[in-house]
């Protein structure tokens, strides 16, 4: 797997009860970008996300990763190119420790027992958690489990990193600590959200869905510029790019 | 906190307990299942009228709880918690077995009272001796243990995602819970229409959730195969644990202590 080029050509996916999540997808996203995917509740962009690792398969179109196709039989290496940050922490951590949790993944690639203790340890440092290694998840706060379940991801040092909704309940400290963290992140970012001042300060592209569509997909800033694109798309102009209420100008 | 999410709290805190640091928690699991295992055969092995010969047995739990450092109080309610089943199993036998077995004074005492609190006794101790291991070694751990002391995977891994789910159903169940709860607004107990809502949209969020958790498990490579963090091996510490407890399990099992002691004491009385 080479460069890591994220390639799909409309891709279509409806659920088993009929629902068409997705209808026609296609985008490239080359190696070392951040794309932040963008849409109102119920566009597709979990259902999009998901593709990334195989959770779901495309029921026509086609997927690939580093050159891959997202098949059945792909699934191990696509996985090991791709971390996945899911929505909600609690579907993530599931392990009595948190340290048990983020060496579920590494142990599942093979790493020997004896580099294991290291790599675990790291991953938690880089997300500011290594002080919650022996406690176990469920009794963390949002903000901590957040932290733990990137920990988990980043510990696999994927080459693309897929995040679903990363500031949804977070607090504004935990909301920047967690911007800072994934600037540090030289590799391809896909971010979905309706943080759009998060996905200023992270993406320089964006993808906007609609009813399972890309209705937009440029630079950032010039699509959250489109204010009309946004409210057809039921977002908001983030408040970064507001102007200011009382003089006009910029904030 | 409603009840079902103190509940919640309550089962996850047998891994907060095997997350703990003590030389117990640091045997291999396998030391421990096995010397468990052998405890609980020959605690359910002896007739079902001896009651005198278990005490010793009492030896293993209050050990590990002891040397674990696990609170003994949280294990008794754990233990009253599932009582109802062995009142259950052996309520009965005074009505069915009324044969005199020994006079206490004026009193006869059947076969049936001495069988019942037999099966009470045999419940405590093994019920005790269970969830201590568990406290000290964690459910992965004892699946792991499972696994290589060749118990077959379909089962190991049946029984790790029952204990991962029961988190995801009364997560689930406590959430519908409040829910209802925060728009009732008189103490009245939920009619049988409204309970069967609740159980069927329980079950479908469940396995909404639980299929979420799969998911992500497999995004991080899961194959079916249960790898948990390992730092202890088979050495002369685990050697020395399961001998010695085999030992004092085969003296207790087959010489009654309690009544050569008592035949003894009262030989002397005499």
């Amino acid at each position: 797997m080479s460069h890591h080029i994220v390639e799909a050509d409309k891709i279509h996916y409806s659920y088993p009860d009929g629902t068409a999540a997705l209808a026609g997808v296609s985008f490239r996203i080359p190696h070392g970008e951040s794309v932040a995917l963008v849409g109102e509740n119920g566009a597709g962009k979990s259902t999009l996300l998901q593709h990334f690792t195989g959770c779901l398969l495309p029921s026509s179109g086609s997927l690939s990763i580093g050159g891959v196709s997202v098949e059945k039989q792909n699934l191990p290496a696509v996985r090991r190119a791709v971390g996945m940050v899911f929505q909600n922490p609690d579907d993530q951590l599931f392990m009595p420790t948190v340290f048990e949790d983020v060496a579920f993944g590494l142990l599942n690639l093979g790493v020997p027992e004896a580099e294991l203790g290291g790599k675990v340890m790291g991953a938690l440092e880089t997300v500011g958690a290594a002080q919650l290694k022996g406690r176990p998840p469920y009794r963390l706060s949002q903000g901590e489990k957040r932290a733990v379940s990137i920990a988990g991801v980043l510990a696999l040092s994927p080459d693309i990193l897929v995040m679903d909704e990363p500031t949804s309940n977070l607090d504004p400290l935990s909301r920047r600590r967690l911007i800072g963290l994934l600037k540090t992140f030289k590799h391809t970012r896909i971010i979905a959200t309706h943080d759009l001042d998060f996905a200023l300060e992270l993406c320089e592209r964006a993808l906007v869905i609609h009813k399972g569509l890309i209705t937009a997909d440029g630079p950032t800033r010039e699509i959250f510029g489109d204010e009309r694109l946004l409210k057809s798309s039921s977002l908001e102009k983030p408040s970064g790019m507001r102007k200011c209420p009382v003089c006009g100008g910029k904030q | 906190m409603n009840k079902l999410g103190k509940n919640l709290a309550d089962i996850g805190y047998m891994d907060t307990l095997a997350a703990g640091d003590s030389p117990l928690h640091r045997l291999d699991p396998r030391a421990k299942l096995l010397t468990t295992f052998l405890f609980i055969v020959s605690v359910v092995s002896f007739n079902k009228y001896e009651v005198s010969a278990l005490v010793p047995f009492c030896l293993y739990p209050v050990f590990l709880v002891a040397a674990g450092k696990l609170p003994a109080g949280y294990l008794v309610k754990k233990i009253l918690l599932v009582s109802p089943f062995a009142v259950l199993v052996g309520v009965f036998n005074p009505a069915l077995d009324r044969q005199i077995l020994f006079q206490l004074g004026p009193l006869g005492i059947s076969g049936g009272w001495v069988s019942f609190l037999s099966i009470l006794a045999r419940f405590a101790l093994t019920v005790s001796a269970a969830l201590a291991l568990l406290s000290i070694t964690g459910i992965n751990s004892v699946c792991e243990a499972l696994l290589r002391c060749g118990v077959p995977k379909p089962f190991v891994v049946q029984l790790l995602f029952l204990n991962r789910y029961i988190f995801a159903l009364t997560g689930e169940a406590e959430r519908m819970s409040r829910a209802r709860s925060l728009r009732t607004f008189r103490p009245a107990a939920v009619s049988f229409r409204v309970f069967i809502q609740l159980i069927g949209n329980l079950l479908l969020r469940t396995m909404d959730r639980a299929e979420r958790v799969y998911r992500a498990m497999l995004c991080r490579g899961f194959d079916g195969h249960i790898r948990v963090v390992r730092f202890s091996k088979i050495g002369r510490r685990e050697i020395a644990f399961t001998l010695g407890w085999s030992v004092f399990f085969s003296v207790f099992r087959f010489v009654n202590i309690p009544l050569m002691l008592g035949q003894a004491v009262t030989g002397l009385l005499k």
